[in-house]
């Protein structure tokens, strides 16, 4: 494993960790910190959270600034530009993220460039 | 206890007619003179000196402060109640936290179906409101979840005071 797929990979620390809201200062008490429990929290969190988060930029503004996965992060943000709501959002997002956390553990495919 | 005196629980000083008649001057205006609180409790104004100077020592007048309308003051900001659900074993520690915190005017517990945390905040936007909660409240240990309400209009405020009574 790539010192890069490591960085990506890694648990951060509670405060970087991310946190599901439905609307501004209502928190789920669903939080991810790291990209498996991102995944793995997709399924589960409520959908009003997933659009909440996606509408204003927080999940590509997290992979990118915290988990530092650009890639990922540019990938979310096409997303974004699709309009996706309900549950084809989470489809949708589940399957990106899921794709990449294969990737770099070895688990499908190439890298992405 | 002597009629008309109230023995506060926490520390034992005694009240009487003459401090609770001396507190509701105070909280109805606390810039007005000794004198002018003397004459209206018909008592001379060294008496009313002695007895808030008491009242200072045994913290009982904790401080006088300034009541501000936020709206005039041109300042935009909005206000919000934040409920915190906690884990009972962390909320003292979570309540000393929210305490901390520059945007927390007020934090208070309370006991229902759950033990939750109820503070007052201000921010000067919705986005800075969302980002203290998401990243100094949301983190903290022990936080299960919290709900926000915004507060749009304001119908009454005033300070808590134990002369005030609820029936009237």
């Amino acid at each position: 494993m790539t010192a890069e797929q490591t960085k990506i990979l890694r648990t951060v620390p509670r405060e970087k960790a991310f946190y599901f809201f439905t609307s501004i200062g209502n928190y789920t008490g669903v939080s991810a910190a790291s990209l498996k429990e991102f995944v793995e929290k997709i399924n589960e969190v409520n959908m009003k959270s997933l659009e909440f988060h996606l509408h204003r930029g927080d999940f590509v503004k997290w992979l990118d600034e915290v988990l530092e996965d650009a890639w990922l992060a540019e990938e979310i943000r096409k997303l974004r530009r699709i309009n996706l709501a309900g549950e084809s959002l989470r489809n949708q997002l589940y399957a990106t993220v899921s794709r990449q956390l294969k990737r770099l553990t070895g688990q499908s495919g190439a890298l992405p460039i | 206890m002597e009629s008309g005196t109230l023995r506060l629980k926490s520390n034992g000083f005694p009240l009487d007619a003459i401090d609770m008649g001396i507190l509701e001057a105070l909280q109805t205006d606390a810039r007005q003179t000794y004198m002018s609180i003397g004459k209206q409790l018909g008592i001379a104004h060294s008496t009313v000196y002695d007895r808030i100077k008491r009242m200072e020592q045994y913290g009982i007048i904790k401080k006088y402060t300034a009541i501000i309308d936020a709206e005039k003051t041109g300042k935009g900001r909005i206000m919000a109640v934040m409920t915190v659900f906690t884990d009972p074993k962390e909320s003292e520690r979570v309540a000393e936290k929210l305490c901390e915190a520059p945007q927390v005017l007020e934090v208070y517990s309370s006991l229902s179906e759950e033990l939750q945390i109820i503070a007052k905040v201000v921010a000067e936007s919705q986005e800075s409101l969302h980002d203290f909660i998401a990243n100094s409240v949301a983190p903290l240990h022990g936080v299960l979840r919290i709900r926000t309400s915004m507060v749009t209009k304001k119908f009454k405020e005033i300070p808590l005071s134990i002369l005030n009574d609820p029936e009237g």
